[in-house]
Order: C-alpha cells, then structure tokens, then sequence
C-alpha cells in the first residue's frame, strides 16, 4: 500500500503540474491557433509512456483492441506521451506511469539503456505482459536469429530496473490493461475514497512485481497445490494462452513443454491472490470502470 | 444473522414448477429450471454445468476404467435436454471455470450462464475484475448461479465412499446426498446407505478448508437445500443481475414459492452452518500461520 502512495507523493507533485502553468500565460495565444487538438484542458489527465523492448507488438495490439474504450481512456484520462507503433513519438519522456513490454535484451546497449532510461523518467513502471514480467517466450531464445544472431540475452525488466507493478498473461487482455488504466488514474486524480480502491485493487499487482521475475505452471504447483490451496475451479486452465492446461480428476494437469512462462494461470488463480474486500465489490467497480468509459 | 450470507436482496424458499426437471433434481430442481428458462428467453446462449464423461472420454485411472456416470465433466449445454442430462449433485470436483473462455470460443456464446461453488463463483468474480488470462470473457458472464457449499471431494474420495464404505457399486448409485448430518447414498434398486460425517471429513479437498464462504456470496443467485424442506431449495438473489432474472422467472411461473421465515427449518440454520465453516477455516489459516517452526503456510487472501 505504502509503494505506490510514497512513489507518487515523491514525483507526482512535482511532475504532472507543469502542463498546466503555461496554458494561462503568454503561451495561450499561441495555443488559441492549434485550438481544435485538445478541447479539454490537459490538467486532469495522467501522462503515460510506452516503451517497448524485446516483444511482439501483441501487448500494444491488446491495448489498442480496447477500441472506443481506448479513445475514451485518451480524451480524458491519458496523456499518451509516447509509444512506438501507436504515434510518432517514442523516446522516453518523463511521464506518471510507463507500461513496458517486452523483455530486456542485454546484449543490445540501447534496450538496456532504454529500461534504465524508463525507471529514471517514470514514477511507476508496469511491466505489460509475460516478457516483462517474466521473460516468456523470450526465455526460450538461444540466439542465432537473423539477423541479429548475437542476441541470446533476454531478461525480465525487473532483472534491470525496480518494477512496480505487474500485469502477466501473454497476451495480457484488453480489459485487464483498461482496469489498470482507469485505476492508475483514480490513484492519482480521485478522490480519497477512490484512491483507497484504487490502492487495494493494485495492490496484488505490485505484490506481484515484488516477488519475482520467474513464474510458468510451476507456481501453480509449488505455491498452490502443494501449500494446499487448490480447490479446483480450472480458472487456470481457462487462462492459458497455449492450452498447456487440463483439469484431471479436477486439478490443474500442466504439460510443462508447451508452458511459455507467460505467469497468466497462477495470477489468475483464486487461491494464487484473492482480495476478498476488493471482489466482493465487483457490482460496483466493473459499473464505475464502465462508466468511466461510456 | 449478518455477514456470513453474504449481501442479498431477496431470500426465499423456492421449488420447480417443471414436474420433468423435479425427477430427476437434487432438491427444488433450481439451477436447470433457471438455466432451462434463461435459454428460452435468451438471458443466455448457454451453460457451462457438470455434465458427465461418457465412453468416449479417455476415462482411466491407474489403468482400470472408472465408472462414468459419477465423474463430472463440465460441459457447455445449450438446450434443455442437456441440462436435464447434467441434474443433480455429483459430490466431486467438476471443474466448471475451467470451459469459461472456451464457451466464448469454439462455442461461440456472448452470453454465458455458469453454475459453481462458492469458490468457483470467486474465481468467475475475480476473473471479470482482473482478467489476466480471460479475454472478452467477463463482459459476457450474463447468469452466475452459485450453489451451498461445505466443501468437496475429489472423484477418487467419492470411489472409496461409495464402493469401500457404503459398499455399494458407483454403477448402481441413483443419488448422493448430505444432510441431517449423514452422507447419504441411494442405489437405483432402493437401498439405502448412510455414513456419519465423521468418515467422509478425512475425504474432503484439502483446498476446501481455507475457504470463507459457505453459501456462494459472489453468485447472482445462490441455492442449496439447506433451510428448507425438502424437495424445496433455500434461494438468495444477490446481484442486480440476479434480481432481473429471478424476476422474469417468477412472472413466468418458472417456480413456486414459501417466504423463507415460513418454512423449517429456515434462515438460522443456514446461518449456523455458514458460520460453522467460517469460523473452522478461519481456525485453518490462523493454524497455517505457525505451521512450521518460524515458517508459515502461505494465506491466498490478502
């Protein structure tokens, strides 16, 4: 709870007022001639970047498969600062959240750079998808690929950098990237009662970042059925991208091979994390994430 | 009675209507008549239910076949005759979550009924909230029923039940039940077996005994027999979901009804049994906080 409050105490109150000071000033008029851009003011938004390292461009395609609901998250909660594929902008900006995808390949200077870069200009970093939380697929490189055959190093970011949030799932979903969208900015522009749900519905994300950077079916094994949790729902097998799980005589069955390492089955498993206070409030909160959007 | 039946807006004591589906039920024939009727009117397009494995299913265990009928396979039914086909109470894991994004896909449904435990109505709930894995699914759950839950039994639990203790073949097993304190099997000839509690605890899921919710708290609408007669089913309508179902159903006649404070031996026998799960799980994770020396099971809930 005290991460993310601490972290944006520190840069929020310092970062995100700029845009507004100029637009009374002198600047205005220069402003009036570009009017049509931007017929709300800037203010209330939250700035957010995108970086993008070694990934498929499946983690942007998921976020832009929000269609209207990303237009809406644009208008008026986001400022998209920069992100490559999206818009024209993509080096790093200083911003109040960074969604990164893609792992870190460590043989090329300018990822690590870029990571490093990331962490530095950002108040949160969440690491989108399974290669940056995980490594993914990525952990099953071996180099020799045109035609950069040299790169075989690829890390999770939070190998490199401090990560504070989590989204795993390969791809992660359109709904799960607008959830953390919409709370990112509740917890920096709402009002008390809606930073407090915003900091208990993030808060398993960041216990998440702060585990680790390993996860495949083995979490389901190792910190589930065998501390005694399973009950057998199959929201596991649900998840899987790859179909790598099937439900035997009611408990989860990995087929460990064809695992990519994407971190989705454990995250989504009831007995992995379950905020009771949070999900009990589902009626309401999926009401307020949808109104947010209409 | 508070927070251990979870939040409702309405609570009755409720039967089928449909003399077909009351044949074969487990009680009030509640979750096929709702599910039956919801298909009808195009509340949903289908239901995921424990349906059973069947010959062509790879069915072995340990290299013997196990006997079928009792060994739930969760299956998307999309017309009444496959709801009939899925009644009753099968007493063993029938991992219903599991088809849930399936049913989006190569079933093709926008929207889903699903009927589950309580812990499987918490993984439905968390899924929509945070779909790691779940694309496009948590928008098109349209009917969550949730039934009563003290906890469950792997498949292999209710083999040596019914054939070691109650000594009777699964083959020949016409219903299981629980109640009056009792684990009830009856054969299809008409006998009769009872076993104490007290045999089928060492049986029961181990995950089971963490759980906080005893009468599907997050389901839309949640049923069991408990509280109410017999042949009779206790209902909870939760969610504004629920409300608009169970509505429509009563207008259509889909069910009978007793108010709940009418009939025996009602509410507070729900809650004492809710209660009792409660506050023995509860025990369970406090034990597992010192389970080893210094080091602690770990606690799901956060």
């Amino acid at each position: 709870m005290g991460l993310l409050s601490s972290v944006f105490k520190k840069n929020v109150s310092e970062e995100p007022q700029k845009p507004v000071a100029p637009a009374k000033a002198a600047d205005v008029v220069k402003k009036v001639e570009t009017t049509n851009k931007e017929v709300k003011p800037v203010v209330d938004k939250i700035s957010v970047g995108y970086t993008h390292l070694s990934g498929c461009t499946g983690c942007t395609v998921a976020l832009a498969d929000n269609y209207g609901g990303l237009l809406t998250l644009l208008d008026r909660y986001v400022d998209l600062k920069y992100i490559p594929t999206l818009a024209d902008v993509r080096h790093i900006q200083q911003v109040d959240v960074s969604f990164v995808e893609g792992s870190v390949c460590i043989n090329d200077k300018l990822a690590v750079e870029e990571i490093k870069e990331t962490r530095e200009k950002s108040a949160v970093v969440v690491a989108l998808g399974g290669c940056a939380c995980y490594g993914n697929i990525t952990r099953f490189c071996r180099g020799g690929q045109q035609n950069q055959p040299a790169q075989e190093a690829f890390l999770p970011i939070g190998d490199l950098i401090k990560v504070d949030v989590y989204i795993p799932g390969c791809a992660p979903t359109p709904q799960m990237i607008r959830n953390v969208a919409v709370m990112a900015y509740l917890l920096l522009k709402g009002t008390k009662e809606q930073k407090e749900l915003a900091t208990k519905f993030l808060t398993p994300l960041m216990n998440m970042a702060a585990k680790g950077t390993s996860a495949c079916f083995c979490e389901l094994m190792t910190e589930v059925i065998n501390q005694g949790l399973c009950m057998g729902c199959g929201s596991c097998a649900a998840a899987c991208p790859v179909r790598a799980i099937t439900m035997e005589f009611g408990k989860p069955n990995g087929e460990r091979d064809l695992c990519i390492k994407c971190g989705a089955c454990y995250a989504q498993c009831p007995r992995g994390f379950f905020n009771t206070d949070v999900v009990t409030e589902y009626e309401a909160i999926n009401e307020a994430i949808m109104a947010a959007l209409q | 009675m508070g927070a251990e039946l979870g939040k409702y807006k309405a609570c009755v004591s409720a039967r089928s209507t449909d003399k077909e589906i009351l044949k074969g039920a487990q009680d009030g024939g509640i979750v096929t008549s709702l599910f039956a009727y919801a298909l009808e009117e195009g509340i949903i397009d289908g239901a995921i239910v424990a349906g059973s494995y069947d010959d062509g299913d790879d069915n072995e265990m340990c290299g013997t076949p196990v006997p079928h009928h009792w060994r739930p396979k969760p299956v998307v039914a999309t017309t009444k005759a496959e709801l009939l086909a899925a009644r009753g109470t099968k007493y063993n894991i029938s991992p219903n979550v599991s088809l849930i994004k399936e049913a989006t896909r190569s079933y093709g449904l926008d929207k889903i009924g699903i009927v589950g435990t309580p812990c499987q109505m918490q993984a439905v709930r968390k899924g929509q909230l945070y779909p790691f894995g779940w694309r496009d699914v948590g928008d098109k759950i349209a009917l969550a029923v949730g039934i009563f839950c003290m906890e469950n039994f792997p498949y292999q639990s209710i083999l040596q039940l019914v054939e070691d203790h109650a000594a009777m073949k699964m083959e020949s097993v016409k219903k299981m039940e629980i109640g009056k304190g009792k684990f009830w099997v009856y054969g299809k000839r008409g006998q009769v077996v009872q076993l104490p509690l007290k045999v089928t605890h060492k049986y029961e899921q181990p995950g089971c005994h963490v759980c906080m919710d005893y009468v599907a708290n997050l389901a839309d609408i949640s049923t069991g027999s408990v509280g109410s007669p017999d042949g009779w089913s206790t209902i909870f309508v939760r969610s504004k979901i629920g409300d608009a179902v169970w509505a429509k159903a009563m207008a259509a006649g889909v069910f009978e009804t007793q108010p709940i404070e009418k009939v025996k031996p009602g509410l507070e026998l729900v809650s004492k049994l809710a209660n009792e799960k409660i506050t023995k799980n509860r025990n369970t994770l406090e034990a597992r906080k010192t389970f080893g020396v210094g080091k602690a099971l770990r606690n799901p809930y956060i």
